[in-house]
């Protein structure tokens, strides 16, 4: 089956969108992270204004144009507002898990995704929605292992954010049709998901003197009270 | 109309709570709001009992007989833990230049609550259930302690992971509803009737990525692990909110969505929840046994409960979903006036051990009887209302022929029975270490302790018409047979 221009460019975009997940994953300063994140959040915009443009959907293009307000622009600035600079210069010494075992286990991770969604990818003609859903599932699952395996109170954010990416990259296939209003309520979510961890990393940063989560464990069924 | 200002008064308060010569009475304008609220959910809840449904905006805030059983609940504990706060939040550590702070956060925690039930759009329901986890994170580390802020970091972690996750599933939901029927607003009412259109498999997927992403939300195990943190670490009516309502909330949408996958029978869907329910309920069963705090002790139960519920859901039949809403009723009041209970003996002891809490019956006799009697009711013994739904539930088990079920259910009930009780024996009798009262509990608090336990005692041996009938309206939102 040929494949039309917008539809090859969209799958160009899964790739990057993959491989800039896997540099999250690689990334040990905290400002990689971060900058690999907005670089993802482009490639989710680019893919959606080319399905906006292939499918004629205006929604895609407003969504193409709140991802760029909300996680390109906004987010970035909101942690940089929050944050004071020295928590953005910090390199990570100890992860829980070294870089080539992640990897190794996002790769993994990958491929699960590839297989998780092979029945309902059989069922679909749209070859959007082949490429996008197992890329979305993967983007989702490696957030999710970067969540559990950083030490440090932004790269989680940024694990979480970068959950949201994958959930929207299959979702622009699945859901190109979603109302408008909740497109604008789900970016104006996110936005309050960076304010809220951000203000919380910081109270983290003051009282503790450091954002490692690993310092944060007190709590336990256990533990002398 | 009663829909919308039901919405508009929270986010009214809470910006209020900002102007400047206010500030000295954001407590008056909270209690204010959250009072007036509970005033409307009865007033809509008796419209839905009238005619079935009661629309704010078509297609957009509409309330069936479950979302007005669920508005009621809230707005109940969210007024009587604020008429708490007022004075618990004047004693202890709790900074009272913050105050403003704290208020306005709670009557956006209240927005968000409220928001959940009263929507009739599904994807607006997930923003919505996502500011209740970001404003209760505020709360939890309101404190600004070194536990308090690990408690919140947990609890942001754990459940903001959960919202991607459930996202995909309501993207799922909407591509499967689109196929279906074409049309590109969903409500609940509309998918509920094209569901035996939609395929059976998606639906499933959807339901799974939903359950994973908001079980955390609701504390069903192996989900649970933030949730006696958050609700240890919290100022105690937080506590109130976020245990006897907040997990309440999500469950809520996972039950709507359980009810959607139930009209195609070929999905099994109700066996795993049945499954998973028990998993709740029996490792809540067992950590109540070895717990040490006994604000800990009430948030594991609440896990129990989260699980009777589901479990109740999966069985499935008419009388099972009539037990499973009237278990929703009864933890939710009965588990807020646990944790009043809760901060009260805080407020006498300074404590939240219990081997160091003995004797309070001597010490303060009002605490101590308050909390025999709330103990008892949250373990479930008769005649409290708690006793009445899960008698229900396993008589409807008993009726399905599942006897494997009930068995298990019964046992594990009776576990975390002996569990609560066995603490509480220690702390309600025994023989006083120390006389330290430090000084006479708040009007406030006193008061709200006493209009909770109200409908506990009541509910055990009278249930009223129009509750009887909220309870049978929102049972048949389920969808069992």
């Amino acid at each position: 089956m040929p494949t039309s221009v917008p539809d090859a460019l969209n799958t160009l975009c899964a790739g990057l969108i993959l491989i800039s997940a896997f540099a999250m994953v690689a990334t040990r300063q905290v400002q990689g992270v971060v900058r690999f994140f907005v670089i993802q959040s482009l490639l989710l915009a680019a893919s959606s204004f080319l399905l906006g443009y292939s499918r004629g959907s205006v929604h895609l293009w407003a969504l193409g144009a709140i991802t760029i307000g909300a996680k390109v622009l906004a987010i970035p600035w909101v942690l940089r507002r929050l944050l004071p600079g020295d928590f953005y210069e910090r390199r990570e010494i100890s992860q829980a898990v070294n870089i080539p075992a992640s990897l190794l286990l996002a790769l993994l991770l990958t491929v699960a995704s590839e297989f998780l969604t092979g029945p309902l990818v059989m069922a679909t003609h749209d070859p959007v929605v082949r490429v996008n859903l197992p890329i979305g599932l993967a983007g989702i699952l490696i957030g999710a292992y970067s969540l559990i395996a950083r030490r440090e109170a932004i790269p989680q954010l940024i694990g979480i954010l970068a959950m949201e990416n994958g959930a929207f990259f299959a979702g622009v296939a699945i859901a190109s049709e979603l109302p408008i209003i909740a497109e604008l309520a789900v970016a104006v979510d996110v936005i309050l998901i960076a304010v809220v961890v951000g203000l919380l990393t910081r109270n983290i940063g003051q009282t503790l003197g450091t954002t490692e989560a690993a310092a944060l464990s007190e709590l336990k069924e256990d533990s002398p009270a | 109309m009663t829909l919308i200002a039901i919405l508009a008064v929270p986010l009214l308060a809470a910006l209020l709570c900002w102007v400047r010569p206010l500030r000295s009475v954001t407590w008056g304008i909270t209690v204010g709001s959250t009072c007036a609220v509970f005033a409307l959910t009865l007033n809509v809840s008796s419209e839905v009992i009238s005619s079935r449904r009661a629309i704010g905006i078509a297609g957009w805030l509409e309330a069936d007989g479950l979302s007005a059983l669920v508005l009621v609940l809230v707005s109940f504990v969210l007024a009587l833990a604020c008429i708490f706060s007022g004075g618990y939040m004047r004693h202890g550590e709790h900074n009272q230049g913050r105050l403003p702070w704290f208020y306005s956060s709670y009557n956006l925690l209240a927005f968000a609550l409220l928001a959940v039930p009263s929507l009739a759009e599904p994807n607006m329901v997930w923003v919505a259930v996502e500011l209740v986890t970001l404003f209760s994170v505020l709360l939890v580390g309101f404190d600004n302690t070194a536990s308090a802020l690990e408690a919140a970091w947990k609890f942001a972690v754990l459940t903001i992971m959960g919202a991607p996750i459930a996202l995909l599933g309501f993207f799922t939901l909407f591509w499967t509803y689109r196929s279906a029927t074409g049309g590109s607003w969903e409500t609940w009412e509309g998918i509920r009737t094209a569901a035996s259109s939609m395929d059976p498999n998606l639906l499933k997927l959807s339901f799974l990525l939903v359950f994973v992403g908001f079980g955390a939300k609701s504390g069903l195990a192996p989900m649970h692990t933030w949730l006696p943190d958050a609700h240890s670490q919290a100022p105690t009516p937080v506590c109130a909110v976020l245990s006897g309502v907040k997990t309440t909330v999500p469950l809520y949408v996972i039950l709507r969505f359980l009810s959607i996958v139930l009209v195609s029978p070929a999905a099994r869907i109700g066996n795993w929840m049945v499954v998973l329910g028990l998993l709740s309920v029996g490792l809540a069963a067992f950590l109540l046994l070895q717990v040490r705090d006994y604000k800990r002790m009430f948030a594991y139960s609440t896990v129990e409960h989260m699980g009777v519920i589901l479990t109740a859901a999966g069985l499935a039949t008419g009388t099972s979903d009539f037990g499973a809403v009237s278990q929703m009723l009864n933890h939710a009041i009965t588990k807020s006036l646990c944790f009043y209970v809760a901060g009260v003996i805080l407020l006498a002891v300074s404590t939240r051990e219990i081997q160091s809490v003995r004797g309070l019956l001597r010490t303060s006799p009002f605490a101590g009887s308050m909390l025999l009697l709330c103990s008892l009711a949250i373990a479930g013994a008769p005649p409290f209302p708690i006793f009445l739904s899960e008698f229900s539930i396993l008589s409807a088990g008993m009726r399905a022929g599942q006897y494997a079920v009930v068995a298990i259910l019964a046992i594990l009930i009776v576990i975390a029975f002996v569990a609560i009780m066995q603490h509480v024996n220690g702390m309600v009798f025994g023989r006083p270490a120390v006389t330290h009262l430090t000084e006479a509990l708040p009007l406030s608090c006193r008061f709200a302790v006493l209009v909770a336990a109200a409908p506990v005692v009541l509910l055990g041996v009278y249930i009223p018409a129009p509750v009887h009938d909220l309870l049978q309206l929102a049972a048949q939102q389920l969808g069992g047979h």
